[in-house]
């Protein structure tokens, strides 16, 4: 009987939760989803003289994709993920593309037109190197053709056909790495040529069939060779010495090396420090660049070189691209203003000269892949490939920009939401419908839709009418918070706008030129901030984000900082610091003019305030005793607390310096656990209520302060992957820290278990998922935390006689009295990432949004994760909506928020609030982009899109028509009444 | 009201008690732990509270050696250096199983120094920080590794200096020792001096909790499949949940029909009973 209740109530519930997701059509109206690739590495074009034109690229994001030349739109795309990094790509038999990834271990190749995986092989290395490909074209067995993978001093053939490794040979010398393979045309033998150490070279013949050797000379070379080369031709290389600057001209013939030692100041005039050898593949033809320019250089006969051609040093060389046995074409192109110069050399000699206009948010050029196509005057045509600074990907070609991909956005980094200009007088924010007829049948068909009678095109015209009647796409500020700005930050240290309604670029602004023209060389953004959320005082001014990062690559290397407008990406400030930047403290205080302040934390634990200002000291330091800062090393295991006192030794006239003193330490033993995870709460959440009030009418308060850290420790043993430790050797230790005082409020170690953990903090619970290897399956616990000291506070008549100590301030120097209460359920699925809904005023019940290993975001209700669940739950507890207890967390189809779409390699999902209490804006991000709203306990505070108003209209009328006509009926009785 | 809070109160009820009698009995109050004491330096004990915990799972009776440790408090006044504050005394147990654990803590507090009371003063009157550490490893004190902890020193003063130690074991390493006053220290903190220049201690030892294990049902659901065959209906809604909407329209219609039907019957009855009074002729003009 209890069984039949429990399932029906589950039934209920999975009815109810069918009720929270999207119809079909529904889809597109509120989210969106944007694919991009990353940061082109490798680029293969494919232009048949038929079919569809299409160069395929890898990237750093390891991405595998194929693009439309004409259009760049995605063919096809893979996401490798971040341990499988693609290292090479290449073409075979015109109908696979070949990649080489994880240092040189596996193999795949891809069905050109469509995308799908052919085989995959993995090849056996014993000590994984940089490795390369070559795809051998006229290996006679059969109709294969071999692919050569070298790795060190192995070389491995594949068959393209169907993967299988025909032979491999390990050449077994120390030191040696294979840096080039041909094969002479018409011939059974492989020439593979390679350094040992620095100071040698060899070579060795192969029998192509069955890799048998047949030959092999060494011969050490007058200096020490970098790894530097450039193929010349099919038997000759050339080496860049260790000291970069002279060359060496080395020649396989026929079972011998001989070599020619070339200064580089010979080639190159006023030739002075260290040169490049621009890895190419030409005939005859190399290129150096050197400080004061770039060098094209052929080579004839032995050992006779010849300079042929010189460019801009600031220039980017394209790979070469064999036009003719005799022409080899090089694309140059550097960056000037607003600008690309393109140049393209046939043989040195330059032959086509462009200026190419472009955005100027896209800095300078940092790669270029050269195709040539045939004009329709029979000669020959060039388009290129351009990778930008700020990642992006353009098609250059008769002096236009074809098309652009905005691939930074595959590498964000940091996302913070911002306001939309409030409108303006004189605009209207709604759309009117043009006439009359249109309205009424635009609402037709909307019934029509609503009764289900309408027809495919119908529901098509239905989507488009919803589309354009929302309105989301302006660019003002709207009633319900539905319209906002997410600013992102991208690797490149870009920073993009994108607007909530449909994705779209609003804005961008590249961080990086006006610094490095200041004197901050390489610089690196690090985080955005909300800079000035403008409320009461400042209305009429605009809304900011601060953007901070480093002038170097290492730690210790001077900050700085950029306030940039939110409104039209302008930049208003920018800042170079005299200090490091070790830590961003956005603090809750705002100066007058609403800036919010921040302490930038520097290595030597000194913090300095921005903005500067009399204003924003001040009150600073009225808050500053209150004030207190956490640091963890994750490397030492061990957090530390600390104050703030005025002034600091290294900038002591500096009045904007504090330096800090440690209050607090906790040190984890370095034998037994190691920091994994660190969790703590949103600065912004907004916690509705105090109280919880349990089933049996008893109130519990909840622990509620901003100060709690979760902290996750696991044994040494078990930091590695899943397996590499036994369930008797791993622990997982949890945290509740408060941050003020270093007091442990809480902690629990669960035996047998191991990260890697996600933890998201909220209200007054925790949730954190990790791995149970006594049970084999991941695992999520629920932590919350009530305060005892606050339970005497229920007394009514204390309340009435003004006793209670509600209003009391609550403060972490009191000793907490807290209780907790813990539940574990198992979980399908690895997390990547997890997060949880925020909502205006916390009324609205919660999410817990998790990335999935499938690139998803699975919204779980926080109810599944509540500590109170049990086996048979009352009817009070029923009726208060506890959900009997299961081992296992249902995963729900429905609750999938990215419903069928993936966001490719998943990173970060942040969660947002509407002015709407009931619903969340949800922005996840990866390679792809999603964005979706989201009501947790549905849309209880508004009307749905889909409310029929035509529905309401049309009762309201024939409810007074039948008024009307009832009131004359009865008018009419009551004249025959009074007339009998 | 759960036992242990009943029994908290009745143990503090016996303390003011005995207290208040100031009869000072150096037995120590019987409660079923032995891995913690608290030895006060100085009489008058303000508030002393057994703490609401657990003891770890350990089997008692594998141990088979004891010794005992001791390790230093030290403090620092403000921004002085570190200084010896006290002992910490603890029998270490190790387990036949290889683990070592300290139970039996004792506590005894140095007497304040008129220059560390010197101190103590400019501290409450600035609000500054009271800093005590101890060593992470009990055993072989590096030097190098001190868990750390503060107070508002104006959270101390009672009747005497009463102070709390709650120290997180974790086998032998000490992973944190919280430090603060016996009761509440809400803020605003007055300026208030100690009646008595001493410590009162109370020193509590904790080990971590082992987490539950996760409750299975593969029984349960094994069990609940019998029922499944006999097909499961979803809840029948009552009649009236299911069709109020079309009973209420048509409860009016009957209704005002009734009332009519009603009036109609009325005016006839009037028309009938009373056909002298001719009154309503007046309205048909």
């Amino acid at each position: 009987m209890e069984a039949r209740f429990l399932l029906g109530f589950l039934l209920l519930l999975s009815l109810l939760s069918l009720s929270f997701s999207i119809y079909e059509d529904q889809v597109g109206l509120a989210d969106w989803h944007k694919r991009y690739i990353g940061k082109v590495k490798h680029a293969v074009f494919h232009a048949q003289k038929t079919g569809r034109r299409r160069v395929v690229v890898s990237t750093e994001e390891n991405a595998i994709a194929s693009l439309d030349l004409r259009t760049g739109d995605l063919f096809w795309r893979h996401v490798l993920g971040k341990d499988d990094v693609v290292d090479q790509l290449s073409l075979s038999l015109g109908k696979y593309v070949i990649t080489l990834s994880s240092r040189g271990s596996v193999l795949r190749a891809w069905n050109l037109p469509d995308g799908q995986m052919v085989w995959e092989t993995v090849l056996q290395n014993s000590n994984p190197t940089d490795s390369f490909l070559h795809v051998l074209g006229n290996v006679k067995s059969g109709r294969d053709s071999l692919i050569l993978a070298c790795n060190g001093g192995s070389i491995q053939a594949v068959s393209s056909i169907d993967g299988l490794v025909v032979w491999k040979k390990d050449l077994s010398v120390d030191g040696l790495k294979l840096k080039h393979v041909f094969q002479p045309p018409e011939s059974d033998t492989i020439y593979a040529i390679g350094f040992i150490d620095t100071s040698q070279i060899a070579v060795y013949h192969l029998n192509a069939k069955t890799g048998e050797l047949l030959k092999h000379a060494t011969q050490s070379s007058p200096v020490d060779l970098s790894s530097e080369i450039s193929v010349i031709s099919g038997d000759s290389l050339v080496v860049l010495d260790s000291t970069r600057s002279s060359l060496l001209l080395i020649k396989f013939t026929a079972g011998s090396i001989t070599h020619h030692h070339k200064l580089l100041s010979d080639i190159v005039e006023d030739f002075s420090g260290t040169a490049e050898l621009i890895p190419t593949k030409s005939n005859d033809i190399f290129v150096v660049k050197a400080p004061s320019s770039i060098a094209f250089v052929k080579v004839r006969g032995d050992d006779e070189i010849e300079l042929i051609g010189k460019a801009d040093p600031a220039g980017i060389v394209s790979d070469s691209l064999t036009l003719s046995e005799e022409e080899q074409a090089f694309a140059v192109a550097h960056h000037s203003s607003n600008a690309i110069n393109f140049h393209v050399k046939i043989n040195g000699r330059e032959i086509l000269t462009e200026s190419i206009k472009i955005e100027e948010h896209r800095g300078h050029v940092n790669r270029v892949f050269l195709n040539n196509y045939l004009r329709t005057d029979k000669s020959h045509g060039f388009r290129a490939l351009i990778v930008m600074e700020d990642e992006s990907l353009l098609l250059v070609q008769q002096g236009e920009v074809v098309w652009s991909r905005e691939d930074g956005l595959a590498s964000i980094s940091d996302a913070v939401p911002a306001e939309l200009p409030v409108e303006k007088e004189g605009v209207s924010v709604v759309e009117v419908e043009h006439t009359l007829l249109e309205w009424l049948k635009g609402h037709m068909l909307k019934l029509k839709g609503t009764l289900m009678l309408a027809t495919p095109d119908d529901m098509a015209a239905i989507q488009a009418m919803h589309l354009k009647s929302s309105g989301r796409n302006k660019m003002t500020r709207d009633h319900n918070g539905f319209r906002k700005l997410i600013i992102v930050l991208t690797r490149s240290g870009k920073v993009y706008a994108l607007h909530t309604g449909d994705g779209r670029i609003v804005w961008a602004y590249l961080l990086t030129p006006l610094l490095q023209s200041k004197r901050c060389p390489s610089p690196s953004v690090l985080t955005l901030h909300n800079w000035r959320v403008p409320h009461h005082n400042a209305l009429q001014e605009n809304p900011s984000v601060l953007l901070v990062g480093r002038c170097g690559a290492g730690l210790e290397s001077q900050g700085f900082l950029s306030i940039v407008d939110s409104y039209s990406g302008k930049e208003l400030e920018n800042l170079i610091l005299d200090h490091s930047i070790a830590e961003v403290v956005p603090l809750p205080l705002a100066d007058s003019s609403e800036q919010k302040l921040h302490l930038l934390i520097d290595n030597d634990l000194n913090a300095h305030l921005y903005p500067r200002g009399l204003d924003s000291l001040k009150v600073f330091t009225s808050e500053m005793a209150n004030m207190y800062y956490y640091k963890v090393d994750n490397a030492k295991g061990v957090v530390k607390g600390y104050t703030f006192k005025k002034g600091c030794s290294t900038w002591s006239s500096d009045a904007y310096c504090f330096s800090t003193r440690e209050l607090w330490s906790l040190v984890f033993p370095s034998d037994s656990e190691r920091i994994v995870a660190t969790a703590r709460r949103k600065m912004t959440e907004v916690v509705h209520t105090q109280a919880k009030i349990m089933t049996n009418q008893d109130v519990m308060y909840k622990y509620i302060s901003k100060n709690i850290l979760f902290v996750a420790t696991v044994s040494p043993k078990a930091t590695g992957g899943i397996g590499s430790a036994g369930p008797d050797e791993a622990s997982l230790v949890a945290y509740l820290i408060d941050t003020v005082t270093g007091r442990i409020l809480h902690r629990v170690t669960h035996q047998g278990a191991q990260g890697p953990v996600q933890a998201v903090v909220s209200e007054n619970w925790v949730v954190y998922h990790y791995f149970n290897l006594r049970a084999h399956r991941y695992e999520m616990t629920v932590i919350e935390i009530y305060d005892h000291s606050r339970a005497d506070n229920k007394d009514v008549m204390k309340l009435v006689l003004g006793k209670h100590n509600l209003t009391a301030p609550i403060t972490s120097y009191s000793r907490p009295e807290v209780t907790t209460k813990s539940q574990s359920y198992f979980f399908t699925h690895s997390v990547k990432t997890i997060a949880v809904t925020t909502t205006a005023r916390g009324i609205t019940s919660k999410q817990i949004l998790i990335g999935t290993i499938g690139d998803q975001v699975l919204a779980l209700d926080k109810r599944f994760l509540d500590p109170r669940r049990t086996a048979n739950p009352s009817q009070e507890e029923k009726e208060e909506g506890i959900i009997p207890l299961t081992d296992t967390l249902p995963i729900i189809p429905q609750s999938y928020v990215t419903h069928t779409l993936q966001v490719g390699d998943l990173r970060g999902i942040i969660s947002f609030p509407a002015n709407l209490e009931s619903t969340t804006h949800v922005f996840s991000y990866g390679v792809d982009l999603f964005y979706t709203r989201i009501a947790p306990s549905r849309t209880y505070d508004s009307l749905t899109d889909e409310f029929s108003y035509v529905l309401l209209i049309l009762t309201v009328v024939v409810l007074v028509a039948a008024i009307l006509v009832m009131w004359a009926m009865s008018k009419k009785q009551d004249l025959q009444e009074k007339w009998r | 009201m759960n036992p242990s809070s009943s029994l908290l109160s009745l143990l503090s009820l016996l303390l003011l008690f005995s207290s208040a009698l100031s009869f000072q009995s150096d037995e120590f109050l019987h409660h079923d732990d032995d891995e913690f004491e608290g030895v006060r330096s100085s009489r008058d004990p303000a508030y002393v509270s057994p703490p609401v915990r657990r003891r770890p799972d350990l089997d008692l009776s594998s141990a088979s050696d004891s010794k005992s440790v001791q390790f230093t408090l030290e403090h620092a006044l403000g921004d002085s250096d570190f200084s010896v504050a006290g002992t910490f005394t603890a029998r270490l147990k190790s387990w036949t199983h290889g683990g070592q654990t300290l139970t039996k803590l004792r506590f005894t507090r140095n007497a304040i120094s008129d220059a560390e009371k010197g101190l103590f003063e400019r501290l409450l009157k600035e609000d500054d920080f009271y800093t005590i550490r101890i060593p992470s490893n009990v055993l072989n004190p590096s030097g190098k590794d001190y868990v750390v902890s503060s107070v508002r020193a104006r959270c101390l003063p009672r009747e005497s200096l009463d102070e709390h130690f709650v120290i997180h074991t974790d086998g032998v390493n000490v992973l944190a020792v919280n430090y603060g006053s016996a009761g509440g220290c809400q803020y605003p903190r007055p300026l208030k001096f100690p009646a008595k220049w001493s410590f009162s201690s109370y020193t509590v030892l904790k080990n971590g909790e082992q987490a539950p294990r996760t409750p299975t049902f593969v029984e349960q659901l094994i069990a609940s499949e019998s029922p499944l065959e006999e097909g499961v209906k979803p809840p029948e809604k009552s009649f009236w949940a299911k069709y109020w909407m079309y009973v209420v329209p048509l409860g009016f219609v009957v209704m005002n029909a009734m009332a009519q039907a009603t009036n109609a019957a009325g005016e006839d009855q009037n028309q009938g009973g009373q056909p002298a009074q001719r009154a309503p002729a007046v309205r048909r003009r």
